[in-house]
Protein backbone atom coordinates (compact mmCIF):
# COMPACT_ATOMS: atom_id res chain seq x y z
CA UNK A 1 0.00 0.00 0.00
CA UNK A 2 1.21 3.65 -0.60
CA UNK A 3 2.08 5.07 2.38
CA UNK A 4 -0.03 7.59 3.66
CA UNK A 5 2.09 10.99 3.45
CA UNK A 6 2.73 9.86 -0.02
CA UNK A 7 -0.89 10.95 -0.96
CA UNK A 8 -2.40 14.57 -1.90
CA UNK A 9 -5.41 15.81 0.27
CA UNK A 10 -7.31 14.81 -2.90
CA UNK A 11 -5.97 11.58 -2.72
CA UNK A 12 -6.40 11.16 0.94
CA UNK A 13 -10.15 12.85 0.72
CA UNK A 14 -10.96 9.90 -1.50
CA UNK A 15 -9.03 7.60 0.99
CA UNK A 16 -11.08 8.48 3.63
CA UNK A 17 -14.59 8.31 2.00
CA UNK A 18 -13.71 4.72 0.43
CA UNK A 19 -13.13 4.02 4.34
CA UNK A 20 -10.01 2.83 3.79
CA UNK A 21 -8.51 4.33 6.21
CA UNK A 22 -10.00 6.84 9.30
CA UNK A 23 -8.80 10.73 9.97
CA UNK A 24 -7.99 9.07 13.87
CA UNK A 25 -5.12 6.49 11.46
CA UNK A 26 -4.40 9.91 9.93
CA UNK A 27 -3.83 11.47 12.67
CA UNK A 28 -1.75 9.05 14.05
CA UNK A 29 0.46 8.73 10.98
CA UNK A 30 1.12 12.37 10.67
CA UNK A 31 1.91 12.96 14.53
CA UNK A 32 4.08 9.69 14.14
CA UNK A 33 6.18 11.50 12.08
CA UNK A 34 6.21 14.97 13.77
CA UNK A 35 7.90 12.97 16.75
CA UNK A 36 10.11 10.89 14.59
CA UNK A 37 11.29 13.55 12.42
CA UNK A 38 10.65 16.96 13.43
CA UNK A 39 13.57 17.51 16.21
CA UNK A 40 16.02 17.79 13.62
CA UNK A 41 13.84 19.66 11.31
CA UNK A 42 12.81 22.68 14.12
CA UNK A 43 9.28 23.08 11.98
CA UNK A 44 7.13 23.19 14.71
CA UNK A 45 6.62 24.67 18.17
CA UNK A 46 3.61 23.53 19.10
CA UNK A 47 1.86 19.77 18.23
CA UNK A 48 -1.30 19.67 19.58
CA UNK A 49 -1.95 15.88 19.61
CA UNK A 50 -4.53 15.14 22.28
CA UNK A 51 -6.79 18.13 20.25
CA UNK A 52 -5.84 16.42 16.89
CA UNK A 53 -7.01 12.98 18.30
CA UNK A 54 -10.44 14.17 19.56
CA UNK A 55 -11.40 16.45 16.48
CA UNK A 56 -10.23 13.27 14.16
CA UNK A 57 -12.59 11.04 16.30
CA UNK A 58 -15.44 13.66 15.64
CA UNK A 59 -14.55 13.82 11.84
CA UNK A 60 -14.97 10.01 12.04
CA UNK A 61 -18.36 10.39 13.29
CA UNK A 62 -19.24 12.81 11.00
CA UNK A 63 -17.59 10.67 7.99
CA UNK A 64 -19.99 7.81 9.08
CA UNK A 65 -22.49 9.54 9.58
CA UNK A 66 -22.43 10.71 5.81
CA UNK A 67 -22.76 14.56 7.40
CA UNK A 68 -18.92 15.69 7.06
CA UNK A 69 -19.65 17.62 3.57
CA UNK A 70 -16.15 19.82 3.02
CA UNK A 71 -13.65 17.81 1.19
CA UNK A 72 -11.48 18.60 3.82
CA UNK A 73 -13.63 16.88 6.64
CA UNK A 74 -11.19 14.12 8.47
CA UNK A 75 -7.90 15.45 7.02
CA UNK A 76 -4.38 16.86 8.78
CA UNK A 77 -3.26 20.01 8.84
CA UNK A 78 -0.49 22.76 10.66
CA UNK A 79 -1.26 26.13 11.05
CA UNK A 80 1.37 28.65 11.06
CA UNK A 81 1.91 30.02 14.27
CA UNK A 82 0.75 33.60 13.64
CA UNK A 83 -3.18 32.47 13.46
CA UNK A 84 -4.81 33.01 17.04
CA UNK A 85 -6.01 29.03 17.93
CA UNK A 86 -8.49 29.16 21.13
CA UNK A 87 -6.86 27.61 23.95
CA UNK A 88 -3.22 27.13 22.43
CA UNK A 89 -0.10 29.06 22.25
CA UNK A 90 0.14 31.30 19.69
CA UNK A 91 4.18 33.16 19.31
CA UNK A 92 3.94 34.30 16.22
CA UNK A 93 7.87 33.02 16.25
CA UNK A 94 8.48 35.28 18.97
CA UNK A 95 9.44 35.95 22.75
CA UNK A 96 7.30 38.64 22.85
CA UNK A 97 4.14 36.11 22.87
CA UNK A 98 6.08 33.39 24.23
CA UNK A 99 3.12 33.12 26.92
CA UNK A 100 0.49 33.77 24.87
CA UNK A 101 -2.21 31.28 25.00
CA UNK A 102 -4.90 32.91 22.48
CA UNK A 103 -8.33 33.48 23.72
CA UNK A 104 -10.06 32.94 20.47
CA UNK A 105 -10.34 31.41 16.83
CA UNK A 106 -8.52 33.22 13.56
CA UNK A 107 -11.67 33.18 11.16
CA UNK A 108 -9.91 30.72 8.84
CA UNK A 109 -9.23 28.80 12.00
CA UNK A 110 -12.21 29.06 13.03
CA UNK A 111 -13.67 27.87 8.91
CA UNK A 112 -11.19 25.24 8.63
CA UNK A 113 -11.88 23.76 11.73
CA UNK A 114 -15.73 23.64 10.76
CA UNK A 115 -15.21 21.92 7.98
CA UNK A 116 -13.91 18.94 9.97
CA UNK A 117 -10.07 19.51 9.35
CA UNK A 118 -8.01 18.29 11.86
CA UNK A 119 -4.71 20.51 13.73
CA UNK A 120 -1.67 18.88 14.21
CA UNK A 121 -0.19 21.88 15.73
CA UNK A 122 1.43 24.92 15.05
CA UNK A 123 4.47 25.55 12.92
CA UNK A 124 7.69 27.83 13.75
CA UNK A 125 8.15 31.24 11.20
CA UNK A 126 10.41 34.49 11.37
CA UNK A 127 9.49 36.53 14.00
CA UNK A 128 6.21 38.55 13.41
CA UNK A 129 6.73 36.75 9.72
CA UNK A 130 10.07 39.83 9.54
CA UNK A 131 12.41 37.50 7.50
CA UNK A 132 13.49 35.52 4.36
CA UNK A 133 15.35 32.59 5.98
CA UNK A 134 13.39 31.61 9.22
CA UNK A 135 16.27 32.42 11.10
CA UNK A 136 14.67 35.77 12.67
CA UNK A 137 12.46 32.60 14.94
CA UNK A 138 12.94 33.27 19.16
CA UNK A 139 12.26 29.44 18.96
CA UNK A 140 15.80 28.42 16.50
CA UNK A 141 15.85 28.61 12.72
CA UNK A 142 13.92 25.87 10.39
CA UNK A 143 16.06 23.46 8.42
CA UNK A 144 15.08 22.27 4.76
CA UNK A 145 14.64 18.92 4.58
CA UNK A 146 16.37 19.03 1.20
CA UNK A 147 19.70 20.39 3.04
CA UNK A 148 19.64 20.57 6.92
CA UNK A 149 22.40 22.97 6.04
CA UNK A 150 20.00 25.48 3.97
CA UNK A 151 17.03 27.85 5.34
CA UNK A 152 13.87 26.90 4.38
CA UNK A 153 13.00 30.07 3.30
CA UNK A 154 10.52 32.25 4.99
CA UNK A 155 8.40 33.83 7.03
CA UNK A 156 6.49 30.78 6.80
CA UNK A 157 9.61 28.49 6.59
CA UNK A 158 8.22 25.84 9.51
CA UNK A 159 5.04 25.66 7.56
CA UNK A 160 6.99 24.69 4.27
CA UNK A 161 9.33 22.44 6.59
CA UNK A 162 6.55 20.47 7.71
CA UNK A 163 5.21 19.97 4.59
CA UNK A 164 7.86 19.46 2.13
CA UNK A 165 8.96 16.89 4.98
CA UNK A 166 5.66 14.57 4.93
CA UNK A 167 4.57 15.88 8.42
CA UNK A 168 1.09 17.07 7.14
CA UNK A 169 -0.43 17.75 3.41
CA UNK A 170 -0.80 21.12 4.01
CA UNK A 171 0.41 24.01 6.08
CA UNK A 172 -1.27 27.70 6.71
CA UNK A 173 0.75 30.31 5.77
CA UNK A 174 1.02 34.42 4.94
CA UNK A 175 2.60 36.24 2.57
CA UNK A 176 3.51 39.48 2.74
CA UNK A 177 6.28 40.15 0.52
CA UNK A 178 6.82 36.84 -0.63
CA UNK A 179 6.24 34.83 3.23
CA UNK A 180 4.37 32.10 1.60
CA UNK A 181 6.04 31.98 -2.43
CA UNK A 182 9.75 32.34 -1.69
CA UNK A 183 9.80 28.94 0.94
CA UNK A 184 7.74 26.89 -1.34
CA UNK A 185 9.87 27.49 -3.74
CA UNK A 186 12.94 26.57 -1.35
CA UNK A 187 11.60 23.64 -0.35
CA UNK A 188 9.64 22.24 -3.40
CA UNK A 189 6.12 23.27 -3.02
CA UNK A 190 2.87 24.93 -4.68
CA UNK A 191 2.59 27.95 -2.40
CA UNK A 192 -0.50 30.27 -2.69
CA UNK A 193 -1.07 33.68 -2.07
CA UNK A 194 -4.91 35.16 -2.68
CA UNK A 195 -6.01 38.34 -3.83
CA UNK A 196 -5.17 40.63 -0.66
CA UNK A 197 -9.02 40.79 1.32
CA UNK A 198 -9.87 37.69 -0.21
CA UNK A 199 -9.14 35.74 2.57
CA UNK A 200 -10.16 36.90 6.39
CA UNK A 201 -7.51 38.63 8.48
CA UNK A 202 -9.56 38.01 11.70
CA UNK A 203 -7.08 36.72 14.23
CA UNK A 204 -3.93 36.77 11.48
CA UNK A 205 -1.47 38.74 14.16
CA UNK A 206 -0.68 41.92 11.92
CA UNK A 207 2.84 42.93 10.08
CA UNK A 208 1.81 45.16 7.50
CA UNK A 209 -2.01 45.59 7.50
CA UNK A 210 -1.96 46.93 3.96
CA UNK A 211 0.15 43.91 2.27
CA UNK A 212 -0.94 40.80 4.69
CA UNK A 213 -2.61 37.96 3.42
CA UNK A 214 -2.97 34.39 4.15
CA UNK A 215 -2.95 31.14 1.95
CA UNK A 216 -1.56 27.41 1.75
CA UNK A 217 1.43 25.31 1.20
CA UNK A 218 0.49 22.16 -0.26
CA UNK A 219 1.96 19.74 -2.89
CA UNK A 220 -0.53 20.43 -5.89
CA UNK A 221 -2.82 23.36 -7.33
CA UNK A 222 -5.56 21.02 -6.72
CA UNK A 223 -5.33 20.64 -2.93
CA UNK A 224 -4.45 24.73 -2.66
CA UNK A 225 -7.80 24.88 -4.55
CA UNK A 226 -9.50 22.45 -2.23
CA UNK A 227 -8.42 24.29 1.13
CA UNK A 228 -9.15 28.19 -0.31
CA UNK A 229 -12.70 27.30 -0.94
CA UNK A 230 -12.96 26.99 2.79
CA UNK A 231 -10.33 29.68 3.38
CA UNK A 232 -11.91 32.43 0.97
CA UNK A 233 -14.47 34.26 1.34
CA UNK A 234 -16.35 37.55 2.82
CA UNK A 235 -16.03 38.23 6.67
CA UNK A 236 -17.31 40.81 8.78
CA UNK A 237 -14.66 41.16 11.45
CA UNK A 238 -12.66 42.28 8.77
CA UNK A 239 -12.55 45.33 7.67
CA UNK A 240 -10.83 45.08 4.62
CA UNK A 241 -12.43 41.65 4.00
CA UNK A 242 -13.84 41.67 -0.01
CA UNK A 243 -17.74 40.88 -0.20
CA UNK A 244 -17.59 38.89 -3.49
CA UNK A 245 -18.79 35.36 -3.86
CA UNK A 246 -16.15 32.45 -3.94
CA UNK A 247 -16.27 30.52 -6.58
CA UNK A 248 -15.58 26.79 -7.25
CA UNK A 249 -11.80 26.64 -7.74
CA UNK A 250 -11.78 22.75 -8.53
CA UNK A 251 -14.35 23.45 -11.28
CA UNK A 252 -12.13 25.60 -13.28
CA UNK A 253 -9.19 23.18 -12.76
CA UNK A 254 -8.87 21.47 -16.21
CA UNK A 255 -9.76 23.89 -18.58
CA UNK A 256 -7.18 23.87 -21.10
CA UNK A 257 -4.41 26.49 -21.67
CA UNK A 258 -5.07 26.35 -25.28
CA UNK A 259 -4.33 30.18 -26.07
CA UNK A 260 -3.13 31.70 -22.82
CA UNK A 261 -0.92 34.47 -23.04
CA UNK A 262 1.32 34.68 -20.82
CA UNK A 263 3.82 37.66 -20.29
CA UNK A 264 7.24 37.60 -19.35
CA UNK A 265 8.25 40.04 -17.58
CA UNK A 266 11.57 41.03 -18.60
CA UNK A 267 12.42 42.60 -14.94
CA UNK A 268 12.56 39.16 -13.32
CA UNK A 269 15.10 38.04 -15.50
CA UNK A 270 17.39 40.62 -14.33
CA UNK A 271 18.71 41.61 -10.10
CA UNK A 272 21.24 38.76 -9.40
CA UNK A 273 19.12 35.79 -11.11
CA UNK A 274 21.14 32.75 -11.14
CA UNK A 275 21.66 30.82 -14.45
CA UNK A 276 21.17 27.51 -13.36
CA UNK A 277 17.45 28.86 -11.79
CA UNK A 278 16.89 31.15 -15.02
CA UNK A 279 17.44 27.66 -17.14
CA UNK A 280 15.02 26.12 -15.24
CA UNK A 281 12.11 28.84 -15.40
CA UNK A 282 12.82 28.84 -19.39
CA UNK A 283 12.32 25.43 -19.24
CA UNK A 284 9.04 25.30 -17.84
CA UNK A 285 7.57 27.97 -20.07
CA UNK A 286 8.65 25.69 -22.84
CA UNK A 287 6.14 23.26 -21.07
CA UNK A 288 3.47 25.66 -21.40
CA UNK A 289 4.49 26.31 -24.62
CA UNK A 290 4.03 22.77 -25.78
CA UNK A 291 0.09 23.03 -24.25
CA UNK A 292 -0.47 26.01 -26.51
CA UNK A 293 0.34 29.07 -24.56
CA UNK A 294 1.71 31.91 -26.17
CA UNK A 295 4.28 33.67 -24.76
CA UNK A 296 4.66 37.69 -24.84
CA UNK A 297 7.30 39.60 -23.87
CA UNK A 298 6.52 42.52 -21.45
CA UNK A 299 8.16 44.91 -19.40
CA UNK A 300 6.95 46.22 -15.56
CA UNK A 301 9.66 49.20 -15.76
CA UNK A 302 9.00 50.42 -12.01
CA UNK A 303 9.48 46.96 -11.06
CA UNK A 304 12.98 47.06 -9.30
CA UNK A 305 11.71 50.03 -6.99
CA UNK A 306 9.29 47.57 -5.29
CA UNK A 307 12.19 46.71 -2.67
CA UNK A 308 13.10 49.86 -1.31
CA UNK A 309 9.12 50.74 -1.72
CA UNK A 310 8.39 47.74 0.67
CA UNK A 311 10.85 48.56 2.80
CA UNK A 312 9.66 52.34 3.76
CA UNK A 313 5.46 51.24 3.64
CA UNK A 314 6.22 47.77 5.60
CA UNK A 315 7.74 48.65 8.81
CA UNK A 316 6.04 51.78 8.57
CA UNK A 317 2.78 49.36 9.17
CA UNK A 318 4.72 47.24 11.30
CA UNK A 319 5.81 50.34 14.18
CA UNK A 320 2.46 50.78 14.21
CA UNK A 321 0.42 47.51 14.08
CA UNK A 322 3.30 46.39 16.93
CA UNK A 323 3.00 49.09 19.48
CA UNK A 324 0.52 47.47 20.96
CA UNK A 325 3.17 45.26 22.67
CA UNK A 326 3.21 47.09 25.85
CA UNK A 327 3.57 44.84 28.52
CA UNK A 328 0.41 45.66 29.90
CA UNK A 329 -2.16 43.29 28.79
CA UNK A 330 -0.68 40.25 27.50
CA UNK A 331 2.59 39.45 26.21
CA UNK A 332 5.83 39.60 28.10
CA UNK A 333 7.04 42.04 30.33
CA UNK A 334 10.05 42.50 31.99
CA UNK A 335 11.89 41.97 35.45
CA UNK A 336 11.16 44.66 37.67
CA UNK A 337 10.05 47.49 36.52
CA UNK A 338 11.33 51.06 37.74
CA UNK A 339 8.45 53.21 35.94
CA UNK A 340 5.66 52.61 33.39
CA UNK A 341 8.49 54.11 30.49
CA UNK A 342 10.97 51.47 31.90
CA UNK A 343 8.47 48.63 31.70
CA UNK A 344 7.20 49.92 27.83
CA UNK A 345 11.21 50.18 26.44
CA UNK A 346 12.50 47.23 28.58
CA UNK A 347 9.39 44.85 27.57
CA UNK A 348 9.93 45.85 24.09
CA UNK A 349 13.25 45.97 24.01
CA UNK A 350 13.65 42.02 25.38
CA UNK A 351 10.39 41.02 24.11
CA UNK A 352 11.03 41.53 20.63
CA UNK A 353 14.41 39.73 18.42
CA UNK A 354 16.91 42.18 16.10
CA UNK A 355 14.97 42.16 13.49
CA UNK A 356 11.77 43.22 14.35
CA UNK A 357 13.56 46.07 16.31
CA UNK A 358 15.12 46.77 13.29
CA UNK A 359 12.08 47.53 11.13
CA UNK A 360 10.29 49.03 14.05
CA UNK A 361 12.76 51.60 14.02
CA UNK A 362 13.06 51.93 10.09
CA UNK A 363 9.23 52.61 10.21
CA UNK A 364 9.29 55.02 13.26
CA UNK A 365 11.77 56.87 11.57
CA UNK A 366 9.99 57.18 7.87
CA UNK A 367 6.87 57.84 9.96
CA UNK A 368 8.23 60.92 11.98
CA UNK A 369 7.96 64.18 11.74
CA UNK A 370 10.08 66.32 8.74
CA UNK A 371 10.30 62.74 6.77
CA UNK A 372 7.01 61.47 6.51
CA UNK A 373 6.96 63.28 2.99
CA UNK A 374 10.16 62.54 2.10
CA UNK A 375 10.04 58.74 2.75
CA UNK A 376 6.30 56.95 3.67
CA UNK A 377 4.12 59.33 0.87
CA UNK A 378 7.06 58.84 -1.53
CA UNK A 379 6.73 55.27 -1.32
CA UNK A 380 3.45 55.17 -1.68
CA UNK A 381 3.60 56.81 -4.52
CA UNK A 382 5.80 54.88 -6.05
CA UNK A 383 3.65 51.92 -5.11
CA UNK A 384 0.89 52.91 -7.11
CA UNK A 385 3.41 53.20 -10.35
CA UNK A 386 3.98 49.49 -9.77
CA UNK A 387 0.39 48.81 -9.11
CA UNK A 388 0.32 50.71 -12.56
CA UNK A 389 2.99 48.64 -14.00
CA UNK A 390 1.31 45.27 -13.40
CA UNK A 391 -2.45 46.93 -14.59
CA UNK A 392 -1.02 47.78 -18.00
CA UNK A 393 1.11 44.14 -18.28
CA UNK A 394 -2.45 42.48 -17.45
CA UNK A 395 -4.45 44.26 -20.54
CA UNK A 396 -2.20 42.39 -22.70
CA UNK A 397 -1.36 38.88 -21.10
CA UNK A 398 -3.01 36.41 -18.94
CA UNK A 399 -0.61 35.67 -16.22
CA UNK A 400 2.43 36.90 -15.71
CA UNK A 401 5.21 34.37 -15.01
CA UNK A 402 9.28 34.04 -13.76
CA UNK A 403 10.84 33.16 -11.00
CA UNK A 404 9.79 33.19 -7.47
CA UNK A 405 13.49 33.61 -5.85
CA UNK A 406 16.77 34.20 -7.57
CA UNK A 407 18.65 31.36 -6.03
CA UNK A 408 17.57 28.22 -4.39
CA UNK A 409 18.01 27.99 -0.53
CA UNK A 410 20.97 29.20 0.47
CA UNK A 411 23.13 28.41 4.02
CA UNK A 412 21.78 28.96 7.36
CA UNK A 413 24.01 31.99 8.93
CA UNK A 414 25.17 33.22 5.25
CA UNK A 415 22.69 36.45 4.84
CA UNK A 416 21.96 36.95 8.91
CA UNK A 417 24.31 39.94 9.00
CA UNK A 418 23.21 41.89 5.85
CA UNK A 419 19.84 42.66 5.84
CA UNK A 420 20.07 44.72 2.39
CA UNK A 421 21.17 41.28 0.70
CA UNK A 422 18.49 39.41 3.06
CA UNK A 423 15.61 42.14 1.45
CA UNK A 424 16.95 41.29 -2.08
CA UNK A 425 15.98 38.09 -2.03
CA UNK A 426 12.18 39.08 -2.60
CA UNK A 427 13.00 41.01 -5.33
CA UNK A 428 10.44 39.18 -7.75
CA UNK A 429 7.56 38.06 -5.01
CA UNK A 430 7.13 42.31 -3.37
CA UNK A 431 5.55 43.69 -6.54
CA UNK A 432 2.50 41.43 -6.31
CA UNK A 433 2.09 42.17 -2.28
CA UNK A 434 2.35 45.81 -3.20
CA UNK A 435 -0.62 45.53 -6.02
CA UNK A 436 -2.33 43.26 -4.29
CA UNK A 437 -2.45 40.69 -6.39
CA UNK A 438 -2.85 36.63 -6.29
CA UNK A 439 0.43 35.09 -7.26
CA UNK A 440 1.85 31.64 -6.29
CA UNK A 441 5.23 29.26 -6.58
CA UNK A 442 4.77 25.52 -8.33
CA UNK A 443 7.99 23.73 -8.37
CA UNK A 444 9.76 23.45 -11.81
CA UNK A 445 12.89 21.61 -11.57
CA UNK A 446 16.21 21.13 -9.03
CA UNK A 447 19.60 22.31 -9.06
CA UNK A 448 22.07 19.92 -8.09
CA UNK A 449 25.15 21.34 -6.07
CA UNK A 450 27.54 19.10 -5.18
CA UNK A 451 25.60 15.85 -3.34
CA UNK A 452 22.66 17.66 -2.66
CA UNK A 453 19.99 18.99 -5.60
CA UNK A 454 17.65 22.06 -4.57
CA UNK A 455 14.50 22.95 -5.80
CA UNK A 456 13.49 26.02 -7.70
CA UNK A 457 10.01 27.88 -8.25
CA UNK A 458 7.85 29.31 -11.09
CA UNK A 459 6.20 32.20 -10.04
CA UNK A 460 2.84 33.06 -11.51
CA UNK A 461 1.16 36.14 -11.04
CA UNK A 462 -2.96 36.95 -11.87
CA UNK A 463 -5.07 40.15 -11.59
CA UNK A 464 -6.65 40.67 -8.80
CA UNK A 465 -9.41 38.15 -7.58
CA UNK A 466 -8.23 35.39 -10.84
CA UNK A 467 -7.22 32.78 -8.18
CA UNK A 468 -9.14 30.28 -10.42
CA UNK A 469 -7.03 30.89 -13.35
CA UNK A 470 -3.86 30.84 -11.49
CA UNK A 471 -4.96 27.68 -10.10
CA UNK A 472 -5.94 26.17 -13.40
CA UNK A 473 -2.57 27.50 -15.23
CA UNK A 474 -0.84 25.78 -12.69
CA UNK A 475 -2.93 22.38 -12.47
CA UNK A 476 -1.95 22.30 -16.11
CA UNK A 477 1.45 22.59 -15.77
CA UNK A 478 1.42 19.94 -12.78
CA UNK A 479 -0.19 17.74 -15.38
CA UNK A 480 2.89 17.74 -17.64
CA UNK A 481 5.23 17.51 -14.86
CA UNK A 482 6.21 15.38 -11.71
CA UNK A 483 8.36 17.98 -10.17
CA UNK A 484 5.40 18.57 -7.03
CA UNK A 485 6.00 14.85 -6.61
CA UNK A 486 9.66 14.88 -5.80
CA UNK A 487 10.49 14.19 -1.51
CA UNK A 488 13.40 14.84 0.15
CA UNK A 489 15.57 11.74 0.54
CA UNK A 490 14.87 10.27 4.15
CA UNK A 491 11.33 11.96 4.22
CA UNK A 492 10.15 9.28 1.44
CA UNK B 1 22.87 58.81 4.66
CA UNK B 2 24.58 58.33 7.82
CA UNK B 3 22.95 58.00 11.07
CA UNK B 4 24.43 59.17 14.17
CA UNK B 5 23.94 57.21 17.64
CA UNK B 6 22.07 60.16 18.87
CA UNK B 7 19.79 59.79 15.55
CA UNK B 8 19.41 55.72 16.93
CA UNK B 9 18.77 56.89 20.90
CA UNK B 10 15.94 59.16 19.54
CA UNK B 11 14.46 57.25 17.21
CA UNK B 12 14.43 54.02 19.96
CA UNK B 13 13.10 56.31 22.40
CA UNK B 14 9.97 57.29 19.82
CA UNK B 15 9.25 53.61 19.46
CA UNK B 16 9.65 52.32 23.25
CA UNK B 17 12.66 50.24 22.64
CA UNK B 18 15.62 50.04 25.03
CA UNK B 19 18.45 48.77 23.09
CA UNK B 20 21.74 47.55 25.00
CA UNK B 21 25.27 49.24 24.39
CA UNK B 22 26.15 46.25 21.87
CA UNK B 23 23.20 46.97 19.79
CA UNK B 24 23.32 50.31 19.40
CA UNK B 25 26.62 50.49 16.97
CA UNK B 26 24.81 47.72 15.15
CA UNK B 27 21.47 49.26 14.50
CA UNK B 28 23.62 52.80 13.67
CA UNK B 29 25.21 50.40 10.74
CA UNK B 30 22.50 48.95 9.62
CA UNK B 31 19.98 51.28 9.68
CA UNK B 32 21.69 53.89 7.62
CA UNK B 33 22.60 51.07 4.85
CA UNK B 34 18.72 50.65 4.58
CA UNK B 35 17.85 54.37 4.41
CA UNK B 36 20.71 55.08 1.38
CA UNK B 37 18.82 51.68 0.00
CA UNK B 38 15.24 53.40 0.60
CA UNK B 39 16.78 56.97 -1.27
CA UNK B 40 16.40 55.00 -5.12
CA UNK B 41 13.26 55.86 -4.30
CA UNK B 42 14.18 59.52 -4.63
CA UNK B 43 14.91 58.69 -8.88
CA UNK B 44 11.18 58.41 -9.78
CA UNK B 45 9.34 60.97 -10.76
CA UNK B 46 5.91 61.14 -8.82
CA UNK B 47 5.02 64.69 -9.13
CA UNK B 48 1.61 63.74 -10.90
CA UNK B 49 1.31 60.47 -8.22
CA UNK B 50 -1.33 60.08 -6.02
CA UNK B 51 -0.53 58.30 -2.99
CA UNK B 52 -1.84 54.87 -2.86
CA UNK B 53 -3.17 53.63 0.71
CA UNK B 54 -4.25 50.14 -0.24
CA UNK B 55 -4.01 47.74 -2.55
CA UNK B 56 -7.54 47.36 -4.30
CA UNK B 57 -9.69 50.46 -5.56
CA UNK B 58 -12.96 52.18 -4.31
CA UNK B 59 -12.66 49.77 -0.88
CA UNK B 60 -14.08 52.11 1.45
CA UNK B 61 -14.01 51.28 5.36
CA UNK B 62 -17.28 49.68 6.56
CA UNK B 63 -19.41 51.10 9.07
CA UNK B 64 -21.73 48.38 10.66
CA UNK B 65 -24.46 48.50 13.08
CA UNK B 66 -23.59 49.87 16.98
CA UNK B 67 -24.77 46.34 18.68
CA UNK B 68 -22.99 44.32 21.36
CA UNK B 69 -22.06 41.04 19.71
CA UNK B 70 -20.00 39.65 21.93
CA UNK B 71 -19.95 38.64 25.25
CA UNK B 72 -17.89 39.45 29.04
CA UNK B 73 -15.20 37.37 28.60
CA UNK B 74 -12.50 40.05 30.53
CA UNK B 75 -11.89 36.25 32.83
CA UNK B 76 -10.62 34.68 29.94
CA UNK B 77 -8.78 37.57 28.50
CA UNK B 78 -6.85 38.40 31.60
CA UNK B 79 -5.45 35.18 31.88
CA UNK B 80 -2.88 36.28 29.54
CA UNK B 81 -1.90 39.40 31.92
CA UNK B 82 1.41 39.63 33.28
CA UNK B 83 -0.18 40.99 36.73
CA UNK B 84 -3.99 41.40 37.45
CA UNK B 85 -5.96 42.45 40.80
CA UNK B 86 -9.57 42.68 41.28
CA UNK B 87 -9.88 42.06 37.69
CA UNK B 88 -7.75 45.20 36.91
CA UNK B 89 -4.55 45.02 34.76
CA UNK B 90 -1.98 46.42 37.32
CA UNK B 91 1.29 48.35 36.22
CA UNK B 92 4.19 50.40 38.17
CA UNK B 93 2.85 53.42 39.84
CA UNK B 94 1.90 56.43 37.74
CA UNK B 95 0.49 59.34 40.14
CA UNK B 96 2.65 59.91 42.98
Amino acid sequence: MTELHHLTLAQLNEGLRARRFSSVELARHFLGRIERLNPALNALITVTGEQALAQAQRADELLAAGEATSVLAGLPLIHKDIFCTDGVLTTCGSRMLSNFVAPYDATIVERLSQAGVVMLGKANMDEFAMGSSNETSWYGPVKNPWDLKKVPGGSSGGSAAAVAARLAPVATATDTGGSIRQPAALTGLTGFKPTYGRVSRYGMIAFASSLDQAGTLTYTAKDAAMVLRDMAGFDPRDSTSVDTPVPDYLAELDQPLTGLKIGLVKEFFEGGLEESTANLIREALRVYERMGAKLIEVSLPNLPLSVPTYYVVAPAECSSNLSRFDGVRFGYRCENPKNLEDMYKRSRGEGFGAEVKRRIMTGTYVLSAGYYDAYYLRAQKVRRLITDDFARAFQQVDVLMGPTSPTPAFDIGAKVDDPITMYLNDIYTIGANLAGLPAMSVPCGKVTMGDTSLPVGLQIIGPHFAEAKLLNVAHGYQNETLWHRDIPKGYE
Amino acid sequence: MSLTRHDVENIAQLARLALTEEQLPVYVDSLSKIFDFVAQLNAADTSTVEPMAHPLADQVQRMRPDEVLDSDQHAKYQRNAPRVEADLYLVPQVIE
